[in-house]
């Protein structure tokens, strides 16, 4: 064995099946130098990967997971790993049926092969299954089973075997060394190794690890029980690992598969049973291995009836082996990749299952190498994602018992978290709620969806307020939305954007800073505003945000609640490192209110005053002329200090009008009762980010603008291109020249009555966009058309649907299809590229 | 016929016991538990005994009421009748346990009829004292066998084997007997599902029990230093040949 050596351009620590693959990727894409170590004996060193029940179901309903999972896949085929075997997910309530209806949506998305079953067409392929009890089946053939030790064994010794990676086995971390915010060095029981690069890959063991460094990584082992019974006589005659199709039974949230001659039983239906990383015995301690505690028989039992109620073979098999399996989550049940925030080059690879591995390895061994992972956009996944409130144990054990149990559960695309609420709250909380409000959580934030108080405005705008028939579509909605739209449009509403994020720069290096951040010419005047995306090395969105210019030197940031963790992290990661540009987070100092709709000027030239030249408190003319679209300026509301900022994101004239948090209220009211000859209302979020923004094609960061997308592909490029150097630029360049494969459409649904006669609202959770004939789009650069954002149009009677389309679909009036829950509907491209449905001039914004 | 099983509740560890600050336990905060291998056999004995014969195995053990678990286990692979003598603490010394045991068995006795066998593990899994079967059976007067590697049963006559340096020493005893049970005797099953289901559902009779504290004091546990593994790997595969070759060589194997 080599001698344990004290300099490495990359140490890895973790033997799993992240650090194996990591180390493997890393040494395809030329890393050299590299150390991977382990406190555990190889081939397992006893973490999670361990005693995984390594099966994939390929088919999830969230785009990042499911590409990882079948990257994942791709590689354990490639390495002869992967054992296809089929799945079957079983419904016992009928809820779950269309449930599978959804699943069979997404699974056509991401062209996996799939098909809905009858009882006794499951009972065909698990003759040993009591179908009295099963409703339906989902099968997909290409569910499999993998080894992943020696899927991680082959890709670390590959890495060796090209001489870029030395492994040590059995050596333990005791330590991170951090200089000037850097990491140093990695501390083990065998010696000190100098890095220029640290990952941490450790799994359950991941925070433990990085709070050496001095940073988080939030999750929390916890429990996954299992047990292996056996001997099975009709899985013995198999003769096969897996002989049989493994089977969720999903309403139980318990899976039996076929292990050789036994049946391991797993369950995802017992309480959260969380354990400190700092409490998993070491190897030395553990009976089995630190990360196979002993089974909580009670918890157990209620999953062995069910089991038994399936399966009844199952009864007299005999339980050979049953565990507490350890394994990771988070609070929002995503991985937890990138680098983190505290330490710079202190990377974590954690809070990863089997199933998306080596597909996540691979995307962040490109992260580390390209600046930006090309596999797919890993926002779901960002470590920088988390605000501070996210990252305490607190939080993380509140949400991980509120999701464990959704682990098989039915999880609807606007279903809100119920623990960890008022967690942040704006100002004008007190006025929402009095108003009736039904709250929504954005990260932390209460935002109001809608308003009870606007209810009578259903009645005004009867037609176009329709509730809809079936629950699933009115779930998490209300007819209260298209009320409120359609009243602001009419009139004025205000909308809390408290919180948004507000980073402030200043210093005399932030013009240069911000030009090399951002795509388009930030040199405006003081007193301008600029929109720009922010892009990768790839020229892909990175992020998308306005600024304003407040003072020469003095710029400021303004980005939404979902973003505002990672654009945090990537513009401080960034900064320069000579003191010239100073960054202050504002987001809680500022709240916001968005007023808007055609009497929204004349509500705010009644509320607004400033201080004129002779020192006298006058109004202050917020004409077009004097104040017009994307100006900022400082005026006095009441006596408060406010900034505003004439802006729209739902289409009308108005503004984002700022002020400290502390004169919230009074500003709140004064504009509520400037607007009450108007009759002004509070307008919810249902609005502001979905049917006024779809009414007029704006894009949002994580859905239409991703990593895989770029400008030219949004339609959100500007006729010139500024001559300062830019993050991306090259790409970007290089995309203009070329004619884009996808193209960012508006597209109406002309029929949305389904078979059953009930009208359906997609909910744009990535439904399919199909050609007529229900074929697939799948672009040159093999990404697939589906629904970004969808959302009714109130103002034009229709249902919207944002989807990138390949240039022969991207038509004006071409007519395609849409899948929703498994059903086919006609659908018809309104507008190619970014000019809106509603209002094509913008003529409402600048009158 | 009836058989009763004695059985102790005990830590299930790893390689390396760690101790409580006190040095009066094993830390058992993230340890399961268990019976020792010797009485799981002594139950899978009885209840092949009783599968062969008929009749009843009954599991009795004196120890913390979270020994209810270890007697459902043995009634989840076959046992029918439950017994626990509880007691405050994780274990009582060797006399006193004895001395409970035997008047617990003599009370079920009163009740249920004589036990044609009484079966014990040959020695508990913790602390090892080799005493309570043969204290036990001394009290109630009867005869018994340690290190038991066979036991049939036949017109009461109990036939037990056992294994020595010197060969295989068989013993005949009329029943009542007592036996302690040595692993290796035979293959315990595992519960099944149904068992484990099933065995949540049978009521386990409580017997109280008293006893003079007996001689044996725990002073301190201490763990012993830990060995150092003397492995030596001389490589992999055809390489490693020649080092094999010299090491045999050294160790005067070849001559």
């Amino acid at each position: 064995m080599s001698e344990f050596p004290t300099k490495a351009k990359c140490v890895v620590i973790g033997a799993g099946i992240v650090g194996n693959c990591l180390v493997g990727h890393l040494a395809k894409l030329g890393w050299t130098d590299m150390v991977q170590i382990d406190k555990g004996p190889l081939p397992n060193p006893g973490g999670s990967t361990g005693h995984a029940s390594n099966f994939i179901f390929p088919t999830d309903h969230n785009k990042e997971m499911a590409l990882l999972t079948l990257a994942s896949q791709k590689q354990y085929i490639e390495m002869g790993m992967n054992n296809t075997c089929g799945g079957i997910e079983v419904a016992r309530n009928p809820e779950r049926l269309e449930e599978f209806n959804r699943r069979m949506t997404s699974a056509k998305s991401w062209g996996i092969d799939a098909k809905l079953l009858s009882p006794a067409e499951v009972k065909e392929l698990v003759p040993f299954i009591n179908e009295k009890i099963v409703l339906g089946g989902f099968y997909t053939p290409s569910v499999s089973c993998v080894d992943s030790l020696q899927t991680g064994t082959l890709m670390r010794e590959g890495a060796m075997k090209s001489g870029n990676l030395n492994v040590f086995a059995n050596t333990e971390v005791l330590d991170l060394e951090v200089e000037n915010g850097t990491i140093k060095a990695v501390v083990t029981n065998k010696g000190r190794i100098e890095a220029e690069y640290v990952v941490v890959a450790c799994g359950v063991w991941s925070p433990r690890i990085a709070k050496m460094a001095g940073a988080n990584i939030p999750l929390t082992p916890a429990v996954h029980q299992m047990a292996d019974v056996g001997p099975i006589d009709i899985l013995q005659k198999s003769n096969a690992e897996v002989a049989y199709p493994i089977v969720r039974d999903m309403d139980t949230f318990c899976y039996e598969r076929q292990t050789a001659g036994s049946m391991e039983v797993g369950s995802y239906a017992h309480r959260a049973i969380f354990m400190h990383p700092d409490d998993i015995p070491s190897n030395e301690a553990s009976a089995l291995s630190p990360t196979e505690l002993p089974l909580t028989q009670d918890d157990f039992d209620p999953q062995m009836e069910q089991a038994i109620e399936l399966m009844e073979m199952l009864g007299d098999a005999e339980i050979k082996y049953a565990i507490n399996g350890l394994l990771s989550l988070t609070p929002d049940a995503m991985p937890v990749l990138g680098e983190t925030v505290e330490v710079k080059n202190l990377w974590s690879a954690a809070a990863v299952w089997i199933k998306e591995g080596p597909g996540i390895a691979q995307l962040v061994a490109e992260w580390m190498t390209y600046g930006y992972p090309h596999l797919c956009d890993p926002h779901s996944s960002d470590i920088s994602r988390f605000y501070a409130h996210e990252k305490t144990d607190h939080h993380i054990y509140a949400r991980c018992d509120e999701h464990f149990n959704k682990t098989y559960g039915i999880v609807h695309p606007r279903e809100q978290w119920a623990t960890q609420r008022n967690m942040r709250r704006s100002p004008f909380y007190a006025r929402e709620e009095a108003a009736g409000a039904t709250f929504f959580d954005a990260r932390g934030w209460e935002r109001p969806q809608w308003f009870a108080s606007n209810e009578k405005l259903v009645k005004k705008f009867a037609s176009a307020c329709e509730p809809r028939a079936h629950e699933w579509d009115a779930r998490w909605w209300s007819p209260i939305t298209n009320a409120e739209h359609l009243q602001m449009r009419e009139s004025v509403g205000m909308v809390d954007l408290t919180a948004f994020n507000e980073f402030d720069f200043t210093g005399p290096g932030t013009m240069k800073f911000l030009q090399y951040m951002c795509v388009n010419n930030v040199d405006v005047e003081v007193g301008r505003s600029v929109y720009t995306p922010l892009l990768t090395p790839g020229g892909g969105f990175r992020g998308d945000l306005t600024i304003m210019r407040l003072a020469m030197d003095h710029f400021r940031v303004i980005t939404g609640a979902f973003d505002g963790g990672r654009d945090n992290y990537w513009f401080n990661r960034h900064m320069p490192q000579d003191g010239s540009v100073k960054f202050t987070d504002m987001s809680s100092s500022l709240c916001t209110i968005g007023v808007w709709g055609p009497n929204a000027e004349k509500t705010m030239a009644k509320a607004t005053q400033n201080i004129n030249a002779e020192g006298k408190l006058v109004p202050f003319d917020v004409s077009q002329k004097n104040f017009p679209y994307g100006s900022v300026r400082e005026v006095l509301i009441d006596g408060v200090p406010a900034t505003m900022f004439r802006i729209s994101y739902v289409g009308e004239n108005g503004w984002e009008v700022y002020t400290k948090m502390e004169h919230g209220l009074r500003m709140w009211d004064s504009i509520a009762k400037a607007g009450e000859e108007f009759e002004i209302i509070p307008v919810g979020m249902g609005v502001y980010a979905v049917t006024g923004r779809i009414e007029k094609g704006y894009r949002l960061m994580g859905a239409e603008l991703e990593s895989e997308y770029n400008p030219v592909e949004a339609g959100l490029n500007r006729a010139k291109v500024k001559t300062a150097d830019f993050i991306g630029k090259a790409e970007y360049l290089k995309a203009r020249e070329e004619k884009p494969c996808a193209v960012m459409c508006t597209l109406e649904m002309i029929d949305n009555t389904s078979k059953s006669g009930i009208k359906r609202f997609p909910t744009g959770g990535n439904e399919p966009i199909l050609t007529k004939t229900g074929e697939r789009i799948v672009d040159t650069k093999g990404r697939v058309s589906r629904v970004t954002t969808a959302g009714a149009a109130p103002s034009l009677g229709k249902y919207l649907l944002l989807a990138y389309l390949t240039p022969e679909h991207a038509v004006e009036g071409n007519e395609l299809r849409v899948m929703y829950m498994n059903e086919l509907f006609p659908v018809r491209v309104a507008r190619v590229g970014s000019q809106p449905v509603f209002d094509p001039t913008d003529a409402r914004m600048k009158s | 016929m009836n058989i009763l099983v004695c059985v102790k509740r005990v830590p299930a560890p790893g390689a390396r016991i760690n101790i409580t600050p006190d040095a009066q336990q094993v830390d058992t905060a993230f340890l399961g538990f268990t019976v020792s291998p010797h009485e799981e056999c002594a139950v899978e004995q009885a209840v092949q005994l009783i599968e062969k014969h008929g009749g009843d195995v009954t599991v009795l053990t004196l120890g913390p009421v979270e020994a209810e678990e270890q007697l459902r286990t043995a009634v989840s692979t076959g046992v029918a009748k439950a017994v626990l003598v509880p007691i405050d603490t994780q274990d009582w010394d060797p006399q006193r346990t004895a001395h409970a045991l035997a008047s617990v068995i003599a009370e079920l006795e009163v009740a249920n009829g004589k036990y044609d066998l009484i079966l014990f593990g040959n020695e508990s899994a913790d602390s090892c004292g080799y005493q309570v079967g043969i204290r036990t059976a001394l009290k109630l007067g009867r005869p018994i066998v340690n290190g038991a590697k066979g036991l049939e049963l036949e017109n009461g006559i109990a036939t037990v084997r056992r294994e020595s340096d010197a060969g295989v020493e068989i013993y005949k005893l009329k029943t009542p007997a007592c036996v302690g049970v040595k692993e290796g005797i035979n293959l315990p099953r595992y519960p099944t599902m149904k068992g484990r289901l099933a065995s949540k559902k049978v009521a386990i009779t409580q017997n109280a029990a008293t006893g003079n504290e007996g001689g044996l004091k725990l002073i301190t546990l201490r763990r012993p230093p830990e060995r150092a593994s003397n492995t030596k790997i001389l490589g992999t595969g055809p390489d490693a040949a020649s080092a094999v070759v010299d090491l045999l060589e050294e160790l005067g194997v070849f001559k």
